[in-house]
């Protein structure tokens, strides 16, 4: 898993997010009959997309992530508290100079084909990572390693040249086996369409634009997991999806806020399905180009956050399933700092600080004006996203009360990131960020990140940021990295780079049949070999 | 014959060439570039990885040349590799597609003309009756209604609250250990739908057509001949009138052709079928130009096809046109 | 030969008026089209009045058709939709209709190899998957208004083009045209003054069933959202936005569907009747 903070587009429909923070979790129904955990069935979730690739070295889009995160295994993984915990490593040691990790494999594990795992797989996976021929996202991270070396079959040791925080986290990535790919172009391999991997489920079929299927890892080495097979529809209209969640042809779906709330409360619907709500590991911003003249005055961005009222987008948008965002950080998570000052909603306040920023008078439209020109900006979103439609919208409304004309543009997003985003040609733009748990967002704040094609797309540079950034992500002391973190979320609420809309909640669905279900501050996806189904009302 | 049949063999050249300038064209007005989408806001891949991928795709020579590069392959019948991430040849993704669609698409045809015709015979020869009006009104609102609505209608109806039908896709989940005539069963239940929401539009064009094509030719004298001599109206109707009625329907067959190939994206989205609608929407929002350019090339190309087909059935169906141009 | 006008009040008016169902397309289309110019008055809210605490109300005495996932009146939208959804159908159509006329009576008049050619390039746009082609260029160009209604119509003039062909090519043949000739009338003014007319017949009728097409099409566009963007209402945009929430939002469904299948249905209906009323051979 990498480390970095990765743009995810933000489909029409939710997939099921894995990560994500403490939430009371709702109740389970309870059944009465036998309810021992028993091996058989089929899970059968939709997605709307196939997938590109099964080789998570060279996927980037959620589906292909999806299935290839049954098949293969990091070196780690998160736990369900969000820690990170051994999975293809038994454990791992960090010198005291925070250089050097070492990981001792486990033992005894095969990939599905029979051959054993060992070293040389790990090795062969950072060389290829880094490789230039690589068409891969993920290179980033293991860059930073200064040396590695395997001193024997099951030892495997990482030197970097400075300390690097994310760097654990980074070896949650896919281990991919070297004994089928070495020595071989891994963009035309087989296990693209052919997965082969150590995972808890081992590929099936993948029957292109219809389903892919998985069937369990009797072998694997944490247990072999209890539902047998594993199955991913491929639906791409979301409505349709519903249908089939209804009348019981998909087991599990991530439901929109509409729905969760207005048209699965009858006990039709909960007879049948245990929802689930947690905060999701994304926020949804409005992100201001800081080249431009209008937004280079901080109190203007300040203003046009006093402006916008938050909780009616929560309410309208999200029918109430998220909560705010005042900063790159989301509440509940161990770097957030609860003492961030937000700036609330008060139109009065946005008109002061406004007419401080010399935008006094209105035109006959009621629109403010300065030497002549009107306050007028447009926002720039990707098509395809509802909510961030919806909550344009609504901004729009609300800045037209303070005298602020804006204009909605919805882009297609291949020619979003070319044309606007990567030449800094947009006055505003409304997107959102999937975080990982490790707080690092080097590559969005940091100004050496503000060349075309690069995260930090709104141009910020603050001296004081870059050298916090620095220090949080090259030191391993939490204590010193939550002061780091804290200080920047400070001078965020300060300077609003952006202004920070809101955490959606993530709001899965899934059979009522399928037992282990726990929600915890990493979502429902953590344990998924764990889920299972009583003999009595196994279905396939 | 054989004349008529070179003059329009020849006439396809020229025809095809203007076919893959406009494809080209088309396909070049996007602002956007196939390797951006590759790598969305993803900075890892550096300067020098997007040059390389534009030199790999061609992306970097001027307009001309790509174009007759590409149409180089194109007689050597090669599409190219998509530029999605799983980069698979051309042809393949739209071989794997095509038979869904045709087949789809041939049914929807077939089961259009089967109903549409006894429609139109039916509506033409109870003429001006409630029947007629009826069948009229019924047809037309078939065309009127859109075919998202309709098909998401439906299939809440038959597949949600009726449960009668099943939603989407092609096949029951474990069909594949179904016997044969079970397998054929279920997957004509998962088409019945689909099928249905597709037919059901052309239906009106296709049986108003038939109507007043019967009533063209009930009116003609030979008819009334036939009525004279004391035949029987049943004998009237199928025997002499419909065969002349048929006639044009032939070409309406004929222009169906394009839409065999041209799948519907929107039926395809909604009921999950993997066809070439889905996979031309799919390539045409990622931007994915091989693919884009091989949709609309197979389909033009076969479409032209199948009308130099329904042309030759016609001119062997109308003696006319077999012998000879008739008066200019 | 009688003169146009009183053809028109004496032959075809009355035909029309025969065709109950010409009659009751008619008498939509001058519905809608009244509604559509008349829509400030109509309404009580405005089109875009977001209401972020109203979203997704059933229809009620306050919002007759409900309201929409921002809390916006869904009347108002349907018939502010009016607007957009006419004004894409007659722009397309008229496009259409416009090239294929002109190159209809062009190939037909002139015939030899511009003929030829003209013919062409017919057969070539024939053959490409029309809906395939709109999209295409939809999407790499732009989703806007504009952009839709010249790509709807210029994939849509070939069938005018051959049917007006078709006309003019038997009607070049006739004496009064031979006439006309000899008297030295310049071409243009025999196309224009003597052709066109009598050749226009079916270009009339694929106006109405283009009008009827163009709307069809926007709504096709709109689901796979490609269509007019919003916040302009269309009714393919208010019926693409309520699909999710079909059991729960069926005004969101209803109401703008019931909008095009009326709409759509009238301007066939009257198209039809044209045609029926046009055509010297179909027996009254």
């Amino acid at each position: 898993m990498s480390t970095v903070s990765r743009l995810r587009l933000l489909l029409p429909a939710i997939f099921l997010v894995i990560n994500a923070c403490t939430q009371s979790p709702s109740q389970p129904r309870i059944v009465g009959h036998d309810d021992k955990p028993a091996y058989g069935d089929t899970l059968v979730e939709g997605t709307i997309g196939d997938a590109s690739t099964l080789i998570p070295l060279l996927a980037t889009d959620s589906s292909s992530h999806a299935v290839a995160g049954l098949v293969y295994n990091g070196l780690v993984k998160y736990d369900k508290d969000l820690k990170i915990v051994g999975d293809l490593a038994e454990s791992f040691d960090i010198a005291p100079d925070g250089l050097t990790i070492t990981f001792h494999l486990r033992k005894g594990v095969k990939w599905h084909d029979g051959a054993p795992f060992t070293a040389r797989d790990v090795l062969y996976t950072y060389q290829v990572t880094i490789d230039p021929k690589t068409p891969t996202a993920y290179a980033e991270d293991f860059k930073q390693v200064k040396s590695i070396a395997a001193p024997d079959d099951h030892t495997v040791r990482v030197i970097y040249g400075a300390p690097f925080a994310p760097a654990l986290a980074s070896w949650g990535n896919g281990i991919l086996p070297a004994h089928l790919l070495e020595g071989k172009d891994i963009t035309k391999s087989p296990l693209a369409r052919a997965p082969v991997g150590t995972g808890p489920y081992r590929f099936k079929e993948w029957v292109a634009g219809q389903k892919i299927v998985l069937e369990s890892n009797h072998d694997y080495f944490e247990g072999r997991p209890w539902i047998e097979r594993y199955i991913y529809r491929i639906i791409p209209d979301t409505s349709t999806m519903y249908m089939e969640l209804k009348a019981g042809a998909v087991d599990m779906m991530g439901l929109t806020p509409v729905q969760y709330a207005r048209q699965t409360t009858g006990t039709d619907f909960t007879s049948l399905f245990n929802k689930y709500r947690y905060p999701s590991s994304s926020y949804v911003y409005l992100g201001y180009n800081l080249r431009h003249p209008l937004f280079r005055d901080k109190r203007i961005r300040q203003a046009l956050t006093a402006a916008i009222d938050k909780d009616e987008l929560i309410h309208g948008v999200l029918f109430g399933m998220g909560q705010k965002a005042v900063g790159p950080i989301a509440p509940g998570r161990w770097a957030y700092n609860p003492n961030v000052r937000d700036i609330a909603y008060d139109p009065k306040h946005a008109a002061e600080l406004l007419a401080q920023a010399g935008w006094k008078e209105k035109n006959s439209d009621g629109i403010l004006v300065k030497d002549g020109k009107p306050f007028s900006f447009t926002i720039l979103t990707n098509q395809g996203n509802q909510q961030r439609l919806l909550t344009a919208q609504i901004i729009q409304q609300r800045l037209k009360f303070v005298g602020i004309d804006v204009k909605i543009r919805i882009v297609e997003w291949a020619t979003f990131l070319k044309e606007f985003v990567d030449k800094g040609n947009f006055e505003t733009v409304m997107l959102g960020w999937t975080t990982s748990p490790d707080p690092d967002m080097f590559d969005v704040w940091h100004s050496s990140k503000t060349n075309p094609g690069e995260l930090n797309f709104i141009g910020y540079k603050n001296a004081e940021v870059d050298r916090l950034l620095v220090e949080g992500r090259s030191t391993f002391d939490m204590e010193k990295r939550k002061k780091a973190y804290f200080r920047i979320q400070d001078i965020m609420a300060e300077e609003q780079p952006y202004t920070f809309l809101y955490v959606p909640d993530a709001l899965p669905a899934v059979s009522a049949r399928i037992r282990g279900v726990k929600p915890a501050a990493a979502g429902i996806g953590y344990n998924q070999i764990k889920w299972y189904v009583p003999k009595a009302e196994q279905v396939y | 014959m054989t004349r008529y049949l070179l003059k329009r063999i020849l006439m396809l050249i020229p025809l095809m060439v203007g076919i893959t300038l406009i494809t080209f064209s088309v396909v070049h007005l996007a602002p956007g570039e196939p390797v951006e989408m590759q790598m969305a806001m993803n900075p890892k891949v550096g300067k020098e990885a997007r040059e390389r991928l534009r030199k790999f795709y061609g992306l970097d020579k001027p307009l001309h040349e790509q174009y007759f590069t590409w149409v180089g392959k194109l007689a050597r019948l090669d599409l190219g590799r998509s530029f999605s991430s799983d980069n698979r040849p051309v042809k393949d993704k739209i071989t794997e597609r095509l038979p869904i669609t045709l087949s789809l698409n041939i049914i929807a045809l077939v089961l259009e003309f089967g109903l549409a015709i006894p429609i139109g015979i039916l509506a033409a020869t109870h003429r001006d009756t409630w029947l007629d009006k009826g069948i009229t009104i019924f047809v037309f609102v078939g065309f009127a209604v859109p075919t998202f609505w309709l098909a998401l209608l439906l299939m809440y109806l038959f597949g949600v609250k009726l449960n009668w039908l099943p939603i989407s896709g092609l096949h029951t989940l474990g069909s594949d250990g179904y016997g044969m005539m079970r397998y054929i069963g279920d997957m004509a239940r998962h088409l019945c739908m689909p099928i249905l929401v597709a037919s059901f539009g052309s239906l009106a064009g296709l049986s108003r057509y038939m109507r007043s094509s019967m009533l063209n030719v009930i009116r003609q004298d030979y008819i009334t001949t036939a009525r004279a001599k004391g035949l029987s109206e049943r004998v009237v109707i199928y025997k002499h009138a419909l065969r002349n009625a048929l006639l044009p329907l032939i070409t309406q067959a004929g222009l169906a052709i394009p839409g065999l190939i041209g799948g519907s994206v929107i039926f395809e989205t909604i009921y999950a079928i993997p066809g070439m609608g889905q996979l031309f929407y799919q390539a045409v929002m990622s931007r994915d130009y091989p693919v884009v350019m091989g949709i609309v090339i197979i389909g033009a190309l076969l479409t032209l096809i199948g009308n130099l087909v329904a042309d030759v059935c016609y001119a062997l169906a109308d003696p006319r046109i077999r012998e000879g141009r008739g008066a200019q | 030969m009688i003169g146009r006008h009183s053809y028109f009040r004496a032959v075809f008016l009355p035909r029309m008026a025969h065709n109950r169902f010409a009659v009751a397309g008619a008498i939509v289309v001058l519905l809608m089209l009244a509604v559509a110019l008349l829509a400030p008055l109509i309404v009580r809210f405005g089109p875009n009045e977001i209401n972020a605490w109203a979203v997704l109300e059933p229809p009620s005495l306050k919002h007759w058709f409900g309201t929409d996932d921002l809390g916006r009146d869904v009347f108002s939208r349907i018939i502010y939709g009016a607007r957009i959804s006419l004004l894409v159908g007659f722009a397309a159509a008229g496009i259409a209709v416009l090239i294929g006329t002109i190159l209809g009576l062009t190939a037909g008049f002139y015939g030899g190899w511009i003929d030829n050619i003209l013919m062409r390039i017919v057969d070539i746009m024939f053959c490409f998957p029309t809906f395939f082609l709109i999209l295409a260029v939809i999407t790499f160009l732009r989703p806007s208004i504009w952009y839709i209604m010249i790509v709807i119509g210029l994939t849509g003039w070939m069938g005018v083009a051959r049917l007006v062909r078709a006309e003019t090519l038997s009607i070049r043949e006739m004496d009064y045209i031979m006439a006309a000739r000899c008297i030295g009338c310049s071409d243009r003014r025999i196309i224009f003054r003597h052709i066109l007319p009598n050749a226009a017949s079916p270009a009339l009728v694929a106006a109405s069933l283009g009008i009827a097409g163009a709307i069809l099409t926007e709504s096709a566009l709109s689901f796979l959202g490609i269509g007019v963007q919003p916040p302009t209402p269309s009714w393919g945009n208010i019926l693409t936005s309520g699909k999710d929430y079909i059991e729960f939002a069926w005004w969101l469904s209803l109401f703008p569907g019931l909008a095009i299948l009326v709409t759509v249905l009238a301007y066939n209906l009257l198209g039809e009747g044209i045609r029926d009323a046009l055509d010297p051979r179909v027996k009254r």
